[in-house]
């Protein structure tokens, strides 16, 4: 636009063709930057719809229109500025394109809710390898004997780039296994892992400080590939090890955080390329990502740094386990119906065992069962129940429960004194009176749902065994609470049951 | 066993240790339960109700002979003489104020059981006479204070104009203070308290009073009950006292330590300056009081038209309802001690309760019980004090050391980068605010959504791979096209997954 403006008249017509190329090729700049500013712009309200439900359908809307009006511009500046025939170009875009519209869509028809953690996880490890290509092929395309400052800049920003899209990529992937139960959810403590983290970090920052000074070429390929190389290894391994490290407890957290990590490769990518779009989308998605990770580790009363070092539960579990806690009482299935028929206000908790056993459907009936009663029923969500903040939220919505009775624990939490009946349903280290009473116990200060305030409360579990944090709970033993073993999916059937007998 | 329940000797005593209904409770238990004769009639008992709930009457000289006397205050030397050897006597006793009383009891060879020694723990509280008297008393005194002032306790707004609500400053928040806020409150009074112990503060404010806090550190309570502050926390309070006693209308004092005279806490220079018509009710009299010129069981009327009411006898003026709950404490102890049902009373000096209240066995002393704890471990308490008090603000020094130091990088990188850079940097720092803000109010229900939504997003990244599929090298388009496939199925996959769950979201 600048040029078509500063242009005077007299010289477009004095020179007709090269005028005409400029003023298309400015034009379609023009308005691939408008497309970019209308996307960014579309973008935040996306995330902003996201923050309310009467506005998140929309949201969403917003951020697919965004997405679109994006890639149709750049597809266009891809097309214009090809150096290969422009169909061969169109080719290689559009195969890979549909190829990932069907396997994106199959994926996401298919996966079970309860599965969603996983799908995240693992989407997540895709912008981390898609961050290390775009680096790469960045690194491939600049001008390696170039000494200016813009230079130096452009090889910070890919070095970086392809740092924080390797660390996402082995670390999403780690995250994968332990959500999918694909690797052990306990914590990997290697002997002086802080050491080795550093280690790499610090390595990594020589390595960069070569790759800026390598102008040399080795048989036609730049040299500075090489602690290109070597960094984007050590990289893998220490998105790895991260995340390795911690606990699968904290996998919420870590799920959050490597989202802002893929956010930040994004953001990378697009100081590589001087792309805008890429900078707002990916630092939009990096800190939301952090304050996100944050807000969850507020939930858990842990610092975000002891988070992020890892090792949850690891360090004092041994002391539950000694102790005596006495009996616990067990009820079945028939008396339990008894008691919530009998019961005014009932309150829910469920955790990742609801999750495990798909028992969400049965809840459903069950709340619905109770409601046709006259009974109030509620739930109380734990700010980390689950394995992926609002995990419990979805499951329920997917079963069909009014989200407005859906409560989180600040709402609740001072209700339990009126409630009757409690029902614990695979929840664990989220209602662990431990977190409060018990100063040395590894979840000491969490914040709990305080459920064994109400009168009565049943705890839905397979076994007697501990939560995923290893240490034991005193709920199980207080007088006012009773187990209902098995699997939580049948139970609840049998309770729905025995209701409508 | 036999219980006798005497009338009481004191002067002007209307309490009796049992009512009609609570002697019917004890001879359910076993035992064979007699009333002297007119013992309970200050106590809108009469000797018709006690023969209703099938309770004998009996003479002085039969219900002093019993194998269990049980009373309200603790026996005279002459009451003590009538005991038999190995009788049981059981009343509220002082034990740590009165070594003669357990001497002489001793000399007798009884077995004496101290109602106000209950321990305070969860498990005693059912016998708690210290608490059921303290309530009664805490109601009695607002009460009091409001027959004395000269004003209605509530505020209104009238055709006559404006009346401002009575200002009730309560000083000691354990049950009598706590009961005196109550009652404040309801009768429509501004309630200010205050107590040395921080953790009381949630009770004050759950009886709807203000809880007025010095700045000082204050020691979470390992007892139950308040303990003598150090020199500097005792100025800073007397400060407190002073301003607050002198902008009340009314003053309540609760505060005792036990084992210990009460604290002078009100001086008589802030008497002085207190407001004609003001009145302060002293419930800390019978231990001397915690206002400089109270005199115990008198009203005293100071030059400037305070009024110092100094009743020693608030329970006892409300005698029906607190010889009731004397009475079901009774009852209570005696369930403790009855373990059969079947009329033999029996010391399990195992238990703490048992052990506590015992002051003198057969002939020998038995004071003073181990110590026994009632609240949380120290270390939990220490942890109860650390969520309450705010957090101690990181050194600011701190933050402007690194602001500063941000700053100076900053400029560094900005003066030697070039302007295009800059440009990228700026849309950066930008987006970076405007993420955080975005998300720092998203439901936490939506918290699933909102992560796929920003996973879908970044797959944003796809546009790189796109403007670096049509590069002539090789190698680039083979890893650009790689790098689309994956950002595609990631936007596609992210949007997808995402609608379908906000599909799920409904309401009823």
């Amino acid at each position: 636009m600048a040029i078509l403006t500063a242009l005077p008249l007299a010289a477009q017509t004095a020179l007709p063709l090269a005028a005409e190329t400029a003023v298309t090729g400015s034009r379609l700049t023009g308005l691939v930057t408008a497309a970019y500013i209308i996307a960014g712009v579309l973008f935040i309200l996306a995330l902003g719809g996201l923050s309310k439900h009467e506005t998140a359908e929309r949201g969403n809307v917003l951020g697919m229109t965004g997405m679109a009006i994006a890639l149709v511009a750049t597809i266009a500046l891809a097309l214009r500025d090809s150096e290969r025939p422009v169909g061969v170009t169109a080719v290689l875009i559009a195969v890979p394109m549909l190829a990932g519209l069907a396997i994106g869509s199959w994926r996401a028809r298919t996966v079970e809710m309860t599965g969603m953690p996983e799908l995240v996880a693992i989407l997540h490890s895709f912008v981390g390898v898609a961050a290390v290509l775009v680096g790469y092929n960045s690194f491939l395309e600049a001008d390696h004997t170039a000494t200016d400052s813009l230079a130096y800049i452009h090889s910070v920003e890919v070095f970086l780039g392809v740092f924080i899209g390797a660390v996402t990529f082995t670390g999403s992937v780690v995250a994968w296994g332990k959500l999918s139960a694909r690797m052990k959810s306990a914590p990997m403590t290697l002997p002086g892992r802080h050491l080795l983290n550093l280690g790499i970090i610090v390595g990594s920052f020589v390595l960069m400080l070569w790759f800026m000074n390598e102008h040399a070429e080795l048989g036609g390929v730049p040299r500075a590939i090489i602690p290109l190389a070597i960094m984007t290894v050590l990289a893998l391994v220490l998105g790895f090890h991260l995340v390795a490290a911690i606990g699968g407890g904290d996998m919420p957290v870590v799920v959050s955080m490597l989202n802002s990590y893929s956010g930040w490769a994004a953001a990378a990518a697009g100081f590589m390329l001087s792309n805008d779009l890429l900078i707002i989308t990916g630092s939009l998605v990096g800190s939301s990502g952090a304050i996100l990770s944050y807000i969850m580790c507020r939930a858990m009363n842990r610092s975000f740094i002891s988070v992020i070092a890892g090792g949850f539960g690891s360090d004092g579990a041994v002391t539950g386990e000694a102790r005596d806690y006495g009996e616990h009482r067990e009820i079945n299935a028939e008396a339990a119906a008894t008691m919530l028929k009998d019961a005014k206000s009932v309150v829910i908790t469920p955790g990742y065992g609801m999750a495990v056993a798909q028992a969400q459907y049965p809840v459903a009936e069950l709340t619905s069962k109770l409601r046709a009663k006259g009974i109030s029923v509620r739930f109380g969500i734990h700010p980390v129940a689950g394995r992926l903040p609002g995990h419990m939220n979805v499951l329920l919505a997917e079963a069909k429960v009014p989200y407005d009775i859906v409560l989180e624990m600040d709402e609740i939490n001072d209700d339990f004194d009126d409630t009757d009946v409690v029902l614990v349903i695979g929840a664990n280290d989220t209602v662990n009176p431990a977190a409060l009473e018990e100063p040395g116990s590894p979840i000491a200060g969490m914040p709990v749902l305080e459920v064994w305030k109400a009168r009565d409360v049943i705890v839905f579990k397979r076994s007697m065994a501990t939560g995923y944090a290893g240490v034991q709970n005193p709920l199980f033993f207080k007088e006012n609470s009773q187990m209902l073993f098995g699997d939580a999916k049948e139970r609840v059937e049998d309770i729905v049951r025995h209701l409508s007998a | 066993m036999r219980i006798g329940v005497p009338r009481e000797s004191r002067p002007g005593e209307t309490l009796v240790a049992a009512t009609a209904k609570t002697a019917g409770q004890l001879a359910a238990l076993g035992y064979e339960v007699i009333v002297e004769a007119g013992a309970g009639d200050l106590a809108d008992q009469h000797d018709a109700a006690y023969t209703e709930a099938g309770v004998g009457l009996a003479s002085a000289e039969e219900v002093w002979a019993s194998d269990i006397v049980i009373k309200v205050n603790a026996p005279t030397d002459a009451e003590i003489a009538r005991l038999r050897r190995g009788a049981t006597v059981i009343s509220l006793m002082a034990p740590g104020r009165s070594p003669e009383l357990l001497s002489a009891l001793q000399a007798q060879g009884v077995t004496a059981l101290a109602m106000d020694a209950v321990p305070r723990i969860s498990r005693a509280q059912s016998m708690d006479v210290l608490s059921s008297m303290a309530n009664v008393a805490g109601y009695r005194a607002v009460i009091e204070a409001a027959h004395e002032f000269h004003r209605q306790f509530t505020g209104q707004v009238t055709a006559a104009g404006k009346v401002p609500p009575a200002r009730v400053f309560v000083v000691g928040a354990g049950v009598a203070g706590l009961a005196a806020i109550g009652a404040a409150g309801s009768m429509g009074a501004v309630v200010r308290a205050f107590d040395v112990r921080p953790e009381v503060a949630e009770q004050v404010e759950s009886m709807g009073a203000q809880f007025v806090r010095v700045e000082m550190e204050q020691e979470v309570s390992s007892d139950g009950y308040a303990k003598a502050m150090t020199a500097e926390q005792e100025r800073l309070t007397a400060v407190m006292y002073d301003e607050e006693a002198r902008a009340a209308d009314i003053v309540i004092t609760t505060a005792l330590i036990p084992g210990r005279p009460a604290p002078r806490l009100v001086q008589a220079e802030t008497v002085a300056a207190m407001a004609h018509g003001s009145v302060i009710v002293d419930m800390a009299a019978a231990n001397g009081g915690n206002v400089a010129l109270t005199q115990a069981d008198r009203k005293v009327v100071t030059d400037n038209q305070v009024t110092i009411l100094g009743y020693t006898d608030l329970a006892s003026r409300l005698p029906a309802q607190t010889s009731q709950l004397y009475g079901t404490n009774i009852v209570n102890l005696f369930k403790l001690l009855t373990p059969g049902k079947d009329g033999v009373m029996t010391l399990d000096m195992d238990d703490v309760v048992v052990r506590g209240i015992t002051v003198v066995q057969d002939g020998a002393s038995m004071w003073p019980p181990p110590p026994v704890q009632v609240s949380a471990a120290p270390a939990a308490a220490a942890a109860v004090v650390a969520t309450k008090e705010p957090p101690k603000p990181p050194d600011p020094r701190r933050k402007v050391y690194g602001a500063a130091l941000a700053a100076v990088l900053f400029a560094l990188m900005a003066a030697y980068s070039p302007p295009s850079f800059l440009g990228h940097f700026t849309v950066f720092a930008l987006a970076v605010f405007v993420g955080f803000y975005v998300i720092s109010n998203v439901a936490h229900a939506l918290h699933t959504p909102l992560m796929s939504e920003t996973n879908a997003i970044s797959g944003i990244i796809l546009v790189g791979g796109l403007l670096q599929v049509g590069n002539d090298n090789l190698v680039i388009t083979v890893l650009a096209v790689i790098a689309v496939l994956v950002a595609s199925i990631n936007i596609f996959g992210g949007f997808l997954v995402t609608s379908r769950m906000l599909q799920m979201f409904r309401k009823d």
